[in-house]
């Protein structure tokens, strides 16, 4: 049992399910509901496969675990997978994020079922494959490989402008990763290896590190996305069916900061030391800007991809604040706005579902007609804000923590950047839930039934739960961030003691 | 006298075959082209099974050196000529359909595949010659095949024209070589070719840079691509697929050869040449299939683009680097021959259909059809886990290992914007709604040979190694080759 290869599993596993989707055959109708049920119980099967491996996790070793390796296209360009404290926690919330996706696009998605969930089935094996992959070759091959999907979930089931946002979605991404690529065949030829564990002992030249960093920086920062380069975020999202929008805000951001974590931390600590003034500048602007951004919105979407852009910031100037707290608060950040940003989208989609138009203009009123909505909508928005209790409060305040040991002004820009998205997220759901019923077709409108109820209790069982208990979390991710932060800080001191 | 015959018999079966195939069609009563085709991809499996059986033996040369024989010809010769019944097969349907079936089309593919057998072989600049022309002959009759047909001639007589310019070209550079050097053989140019007090003779160069303009022209690398999008619209659409694969793959293959022997010494004049054809076929490959509204006219334009990342190999001059040009070539090749099985199903109430456009909603009629272009098309972007990232990974490998960092990155830009115009037909057979364009199914042959080569570009990822490890082997044969003999 011990040398079973559990990452492999998980991560083909939805292929597998999504060949067998491929095998059904009848009508239209008999399609449909065989496609659904068998990406649903794929899903459910991935999921409860990662709890094992996430329960025979030795959650107090730095180590990588569960390790696979085997010989695949060069000399040191291996098939090596395993998974850390770092991305274990990024592959459950993958797998647990999917069957909620499915759930939600159960009577949402009529058209092209088939492939839609092939679609998700395969975006689902790509994605955790970059979270387990121990080879950066592999890596990009699960990184880049997710665009496919993601691009046909957009401009195939998407709304109007869902075409000029597929393609931005695409090259946009496209562009920064391949410069990427051509630093990690730089770092192939100097070390002669693409195996993350040997990449990260290496230390590469200083002159070295600030171009690689640069180039892994042009990818991981469009796929955050950052300021400046966020912009196809909102297109993306907006146009995006619910069930994209939730895996690309709770799944796809995070591999950036998964990206600065696992490759621009170890390997280039001098570039990323040098850089840090630059990256808490763009975190900060970030916070600031794209808050304010928000608070102009009139497209309840839209304005919560803005808002995830605001907390992407938390996310950068935590990781470049390369301390315990800050490093930390940065993961616990992505992997609870991966759950509050995709519960605010299903809320959104509920309501879409019903009126067809994400317009905050065109609601109000809606605590009058559904109060079970309206109380799980105010919960979401409190933790989007950070309201303490709540999973959002943790990631904030540990990430403003550790960048306030490293730069006061930072971190003081961000803290007003909580006051910032209070005024925008608590206005959204002003306009949205309370008042009068002003519009007529809000008078017939129905509450959310048990499937939505179903979908939306784990992401807020998740978000009171670890509000109120982050310790799990923090425990299990702990060994591998103190090494993480350990070896960066050696780094300096043995390249600035060398200087001097 | 026998061991020059053992070496070319893979020439030998193809030239008998064909003559035999010729003979065949001329007296045969009924109509013999079926048998005639059927025969040819017969003798061509043969053929490349005869030259398979080198692949590991040591380099071996005949005709006092005139034609070599080693594992990079092997490989190359091996992939040619299944490329070229491949393109036999996928060629039935459609000409039988538009009325073109006439035996000699086979026959005259076997000529072709006969001269780029021994353009792979060459190791003089007469055999050179003698492969480049029969080659070119035979293609430069196939592109006219429709005769009735005013593009198709004009096509024919604008690739004959500018080919013979193009050999005219080659053969003014061989003349000078010769004068200089006093051989024709690839080795003794070598020997000859030697930088004196750090440069290299003028004459030497001026004939190199001939050389080199004429071999361009056969793999369309700009700026000697103007030929190629008139003759790949203007020709029928089963000769266009033909044009893009086995002619491109023997040319390549030849260039490779007689830079990495010939010219092994010169390399600091031929590299900055070779990096000036990359990044310039690159850049307009990228950009001037953009606006393109015929698919054939786009593929020519991202063939030109392909050869442009092969030639970043190239210009790296290293094993690595030729190793990552046979790796680019043989998945080009596949992606080609894939894309226009797909192309060559485009029809409507029995006619053939070329614009893009007409591929819209592809996915809803039919689905497998989109299913097999989207996978070319990504695969052309180089797109992860396709083949065609792999090509574009190892190319890209061996420029950085060569320090050609300006080159990569411009090469990568541009494979973003190439991924623009793949993604468009994606977008068009997936996003847009149907037009009902498209309404013959695809013929049985055809469909087979695209999931085919399909399958092999999705699953490629799984198990690359063999591939990988042919062309390493190819490659280190013919760098070392002249390696043992610089060390003489």
């Amino acid at each position: 049992m011990t040398d079973w290869p559990l990452l492999s599993t998980i991560t083909f596993l939805p292929l597998l399910g999504a060949l067998f989707i491929l095998l059904v055959r009848g009508d239209e109708e008999t399609i449909a509901a065989n496609s659904r049920a068998v990406a649903l119980w794929t899903s459910v099967v991935t999921l409860v496969l990662s709890l094992f491996m996430i329960s025979r996790f030795d959650g107090s070793s730095a180590d990588f675990q569960f390790v696979e390796r085997a010989s695949w296209l060069l000399p040191g360009i291996d098939y090596a997978m395993g998974v850390d404290g770092i991305s274990v926690l990024f592959v459950l919330l993958t797998t647990a994020l999917m069957p909620l996706c499915i759930l939600a696009s159960w009577h949402a998605i009529q058209n092209r079922v088939r492939e839609y969930m092939l679609a998700f089935l395969v975006l689902e094996t790509l994605m955790i494959g970059v979270f387990c992959a121990m080879d950066i070759i592999l890596f990009y091959l699960f990184f880049e490989g997710g665009l496919i999907p993601m691009f046909l979930i957009i401009g195939v089931w998407g709304g109007a402008r869902r075409i000029y946002a597929s393609f931005k979605f695409f090259l946009y991404t496209l562009i920064g990763s391949v410069l990427m690529l051509l630093a990690i065949l730089y770092m192939y030829w100097q070390t002669g290896t693409t195996f993350i564990p040997d990449l990260m002992s290496h230390g590469f030249d200083a002159s070295v590190q600030t171009w690689l960093w640069l180039a892994f920086f042009a990818s991981f920062a469009v796929k955050m996305p950052m300021w400046p380069v966020h912009t196809w975020l909102p297109d993306a999202h907006v146009e995006a069916p619910t069930a994209g929008s939730v895996i690309l805000a709770g799944v796809l951001l995070k591999m950036g900061g998964y990206g600065f974590l696992r490759f621009s931390l170890p390997m280039f600590p001098i570039a990323c030391d040098f850089f840090v003034p630059m990256v808490f500048a763009m975190s900060a602007i970030a916070i600031v800007y794209t808050s304010l951004v928000a608070f102009a919105q009139e497209d309840m979407k839209k304005l919560i991809a803005y808002s995830s852009v605001a907390h992407m910031g938390f996310v950068t100037m935590g990781i470049f604040a390369a301390t315990t707290q800050g490093v930390q608060g940065a993961v616990f950040q992505m992997l609870s706005h991966g759950w509050i940003s995709g519960a605010l989208f299903l809320c959104v989609g509920v309501v879409y579902d019903r009126m067809h138009t994400r317009e905050i203009a065109a609601y109000g009123g809606l605590a009058n007609r559904m109060p079970v909505y309206a109380s799980l909508f105010m919960l979401f928005t409190m933790a989007n804000v950070g309201l303490p209790g709540t999973s959002g409060f943790v990631g904030e305040f540990l990430t403003i923590l550790g960048a306030f040991q490293v730069s006061t002004w930072t971190a003081m820009f961000a803290a007003s950047g909580v006051i910032l998205s209070a005024v925008y997220a608590l206005s959204l759901y002003r306009r949205v839930a309370f008042g009068q019923i002003e519009h007529e077709g809000l008078q017939q409108i129905a509450d959310m039934d048990r499937r939505e109820i179903f979908i939306i209790a784990p992401l807020a069982a998740a978000t009171i739960m670890f509000g109120f208990w982050p310790m799990p979390i923090l425990e299990l991710t702990a060994p591998s961030i103190d090494a993480l932060v350990a070896a960066y800080q050696e780094a300096l001191a043995v390249h600035y003691g060398g200087a001097q | 006298m026998l061991n020059n015959l053992t070496l070319i018999l893979p020439e030998l079966i193809l030239f008998l075959g064909a003559m035999g195939l010729l003979m065949i069609g001329a007296f045969s009563k009924n109509d013999p082209t079926r048998t005639v085709d059927l025969g040819a991809v017969a003798i061509l499996a043969l053929a490349a099974a005869a030259a398979g059986s080198y692949a590991t033996d040591a380099p071996a040369s005949a005709f006092d050196g005139a034609f070599i024989m080693d594992s990079f010809a092997s490989l190359m010769k091996v992939l040619t000529f299944v490329a070229t019944g491949i393109a036999i097969l996928m060629s039935q349907s459609f000409l039988k359909l538009e009325k073109l079936a006439r035996f000699e089309y086979a026959v005259l593919l076997l000529l072709a595949a006969a001269g780029m057998g021994m353009m792979i072989s060459a190791n003089d600049l007469i055999s050179l010659y003698m492969g480049i022309e029969l080659q070119s002959l035979a293609l430069y009759v196939v592109a006219a095949i429709n005769r009735d047909s005013l593009r198709s001639t004009e096509a024919g007589l604008k690739y004959f024209v500018l080919g013979a310019l193009s050999s005219g070209m080659l053969l003014y550079g061989a003349s000078l070589i010769y004068g200089f050097s006093g051989s024709t053989n690839f080795n003794e140019i070598a020997a000859a070719f030697q930088p004196q007090g750090g440069q290299l003779p003028m004459a030497q160069v001026l004939g190199l840079v001939f050389l080199l303009a004429g071999l361009a022209f056969k793999i369309s690398a700009v700026p000697f691509h103007m030929w190629t999008p008139d003759v790949y619209e203007g020709a029928p659409t089963s000769v266009t697929a033909f044009f893009a694969s086995a002619p491109k793959l023997a040319g390549m293959a030849i260039f490779l050869r007689i830079m990495m022997t010939g010219f092994e010494n010169a390399l600091v004049a031929w590299q900055q040449i070779i990096i000036l054809l990359a990044a310039a076929s690159m850049v307009l490959g990228a950009f001037a299939a953009i606006g393109q509204q015929n698919i054939k006219r786009l593929m020519a334009y991202s063939s030109i683009g392909h050869m442009g990342f092969a030639l970043v190999g190239f210009a790296a001059a290293s094993e690595a680097g030729v190793a990552s040009v046979i790796l680019y070539m043989a998945l080009y090749v596949v992606m080609t021959l894939g894309t226009f099985a797909c192309i060559l199903s485009m029809r409507r109430d029995s006619g053939p259909v070329e614009r893009i456009d007409d591929l819209s909603g592809l996915s809803q009629t039919r689905p497998f059809m989109a299913f097999c272009l989207a996978v070319m098309m990504f695969s052309l972007a180089g797109i992860p886990p396709m083949a065609g990232f792999f090509g574009k990974l190892f190319v890209f490998r061996a420029a950085i290992d060569a320090g050609l960092y300006s080159l990569s990155i411009l090469g990568v830009l541009a494979s973003v914007v190439g991924a623009y115009y793949y993604l468009r037909i994606v977008k068009i057979m997936y996003l847009d709604a149907p037009a009902d364009e498209i309404n013959e199914p695809m013929p049985r042959e055809l469909s087979i040979l695209a999931g085919v080569m399909t399958a092999f570009t999705l699953l490629f990822f799984i198990y690359p190694a063999p591939l990988v490890e042919l062309a390493d082997m190819a490659s280190s044969v013919l760098v070392q080759s002249d390696l043992s003999l610089a060390a003489d």
